[in-house]
């Protein structure tokens, strides 16, 4: 009963109904305006873009604007989690968003993207063919670009390893490097490679293999340092760890500054991701957002962003004006028949998603 | 006379109208729609139904969050603790310094507070890793009583092994200490400056020692500003996740940490309401039994 009339009260679509609303509103306004000139000559030149940080090139932005007009106004979100919480409550008025393939999923499942208009976005002609194919998150690439791509694998101190960390037994399950490891502190990233050392898919999640890989990293746990919140990189780089799991490009940012350091994809595979360019629902500057996505994919512009940020690109043009020391860096792009045996973590749903969490907790307090 | 009592009432108004509405729009009501969520249900990925249901509830008492409950509660304690043994005898010292040099004391305690704590924690960081300056420190000492020994003729000492100072239950302390030392020193000096200083003359003329006079007579005129400094210490610090995040080790969580996880990855919203609220109700009920407590001390105090 009590419960009832709470219902009532907030209703059980409560918050974002009524945020989206707002969003709605100011889009019928623009199309309202549009009406009686060109379809997007009466959207403001305005555009806000909710990015990482250190994720776009220098002068990109600055250069968008001489190019077209458009202000664009930039603000930074840390983790993917970050970007969907926001977001669940209603889009606060971002046009441009950057989330995680694992999360481009489940933002399509929750109803919080827009689709994109291919026709408005004709670079897409200079992404690499199989990144517009291999995107079993969003077949089609409905609702996504692809901005970069990254594969997670061990970073390590080469004089300090007897030889390379080609397995994720070195950290996972093996006192070798006893106290000089990090992991991520992620349970989905954490134990999905605990699922490929274990022999099964990335995205074989059930209870059993969450409990197997829970005791395995349990008995692991006195031989790991940290676990690391995505700066693992920071971690190897200072000395404190000498193998540590991180992304690809976190690490080739570190190799330019030290030579002693090194990346390997591990021999079971491992998790790749992309991160895409969407456009969430409510956005108030549609138009501008797809020419803005059509200006990250350009060629050159792509080619001055990747330079910048080291992380490697999609954008098969771009990356053809790109210098040498970028194309062979075996980080950034590790060998194909390693490559071949990493896959994009699918969003598991909500049920795994609590388990994995409940699982970390354990291990964690344990 | 009529008019004066119109006018008071206005004033009254006027003061405690906006500082109520204040509390009552960005307060209570953001916090009583968390606590409707604690009893509700994930429907699907963004949706919660307002049920009333207990699970979430009954979920927090598991023996495994309980733990962790207790594991925080330990960890809060013991950084309250230290920063009141820190904390006691640098208040006295600046409530004694001269007049001149305790305002810029003063400023001291307070300077962290205008750098962001995120930026606080990497320097902190930086101090204590294992090629940190904390080691560097210790290292050059060591080197240079090894190289006066290898003079003095004697075996000179082994090579410097590196103390482990981040990443583990003993960073969060330090790290938790640093941040709430400021809560701890200001309500004490408050309290302390107030004293009548002609009581301790007395105790010390009567003979008492200086310890004496300060645990039989400073100390309980300071209970006061010792269990305000408790309470705005030991509030925080239980609640604190993002010290524990960077500094702790593979077993340094907190409560905070895994209802920061309910919010974000997770994305389990009344399961982490439930642990807010769980975490809420015992703060209440220490500040509510410190008041009881305290209620009978300053009957005491003024029984003497």
């Amino acid at each position: 009963m009590n419960g009832n009339s709470l219902k009532t009260l907030f209703g059980s679509s409560s918050r974002r109904t009524f945020l989206s609303g707002i969003g709605a509103a100011a889009v019928g306004l623009t199309f309202t305006g549009g009406k009686f000139g060109k379809a997007f000559a009466a959207e403001e030149k305005k555009l806000n873009f909710y990015n990482w940080d250190t994720y776009i090139g220098e002068n990109t932005l600055d250069s968008y604007k001489e190019a077209s007009g458009v202000d664009v106004n930039m603000s930074l979100f840390a983790t993917n989690d970050e970007l969907f919480a926001k977001l669940r409550a209603g889009n606060p008025g971002y046009d441009v968003i950057v989330p995680g393939s694992e999360f481009v999923e489940r933002m399509i499942q929750a109803d919080l993207l827009v689709p994109l208009d291919h026709g408005k976005i004709p670079n897409i002609a200079n992404v690499s063919k199989e990144f517009m194919e291999d995107a079993p998150y969003d077949p089609g690439r409905k609702f996504s670009m692809p901005y970069t791509w990254l594969v997670i694998g061990i970073g390590y101190r080469k004089s300090k390893v007897k030889e390379v960390p080609d397995s994720w037994k070195y950290v996972l399950d093996s006192d070798l490097y006893k106290g000089r490891i990090a992991v991520m502190s992620d349970a989905s990233e954490l134990y999905r490679h605990g699922f490929k050392y274990l022999g099964q898919s990335a995205n074989a999640g059930n209870a059993e293999l969450v409990k197997k890989v829970e005791e395995m990293l349990i008995k692991q746990k006195p031989n790991i340092k940290a676990f690391h919140e995505d700066n693992g990189q920071d971690l190897l780089l200072s000395g404190e760890v000498d193998v540590v799991m991180e992304y690809n490009g976190d690490i080739a940012q570190i190799m330019a500054e030290d030579d002693d350091i090194a990346f390997v994809v591990p021999k079971e595979g491992s998790l790749k991701q992309s991160d895409t360019l969407c456009i969430p629902k409510g956005a108030p500057h549609p138009e501008n957002a797809h020419a803005f996505i059509n200006y990250l994919l350009d060629a050159k512009v792509g080619a001055d962003i990747y330079n910048t940020i080291k992380y490697p690109s999609p954008n098969a043009a771009a990356t053809a004006l790109m210098d040498d020391a970028y194309r062979n860096n075996a980080a950034i792009f590790p060998p194909a028949e390693i490559l071949a045996k990493c896959e994009y973590p699918r969003y598991a749903g909500q049920e795994l998603t609590q388990l994995l969490d409940e699982s970390l907790t354990r291990l964690r307090a344990d | 006379m009529i008019n004066r009592d119109g006018q008071s009432r206005l004033t009254f108004w006027v003061t405690v109208l906006p500082p109520t509405l204040w509390v009552a729009v960005f307060f209570l009501v953001p916090l009583g729609i968390v606590w409707l969520y604690s009893f509700g249900e994930n429907r699907g990925l963004t949706e919660i139904a307002l049920s009333g249901t207990l699970s979430n509830y009954i979920r927090s008492l598991q023996p495994l969050y309980l733990e962790i409950f207790a594991k925080s509660v330990v960890v809060a304690g013991l950084t309250t603790l230290l920063c009141l043994i820190i904390g006691f005898p640098v208040a006295l010292a600046i409530v004694f310094a001269s007049e001149k040099s305790r305002a810029w004391l003063l400023l001291l305690v307070m300077l962290p507070f205008w750098t962001n704590l995120l930026i606080r924690t990497y320097a902190l960081m930086a101090v204590l890793r294992t090629e940190g300056f904390a080691n560097f420190t210790l290292e050059w000492l060591w080197d240079n009583a090894s190289g006066v020994m290898t003079f003095a003729g004697l075996q000179p000492l082994g090579a410097f092994q590196p103390f482990e100072l981040l990443y583990n239950n003993f960073a969060v302390v330090v790290g938790l200490v640093y941040v709430h030392l400021p809560f701890m020193v200001l309500p004490l000096y408050a309290a302390l400056d107030r004293l009548d200083k002609s009581l301790m003359e007395a105790s010390l003329d009567l003979g008492a020692g200086h310890l004496r006079t300060l645990f039989s007579i400073v100390v309980p005129l300071a209970i006061p500003g010792i269990v305000s400094g408790v309470i705005i210490t030991f509030v925080p610090a239980l609640g604190a996740y993002l010290t524990p995040d960077l500094l702790g080790g593979p077993d340094s969580q907190m409560i905070a940490n895994v209802i920061e996880r309910q919010f974000k990855r997770a994305n389990d919203w009344p399961f982490g309401a439930a642990l807010s609220f769980l975490l809420m109700y015992a703060t209440f009920i220490a500040i509510a039994m410190r008041a009881y407590f305290t209620r009978g001390k300053a009957i005491d105090a003024h029984g003497i």
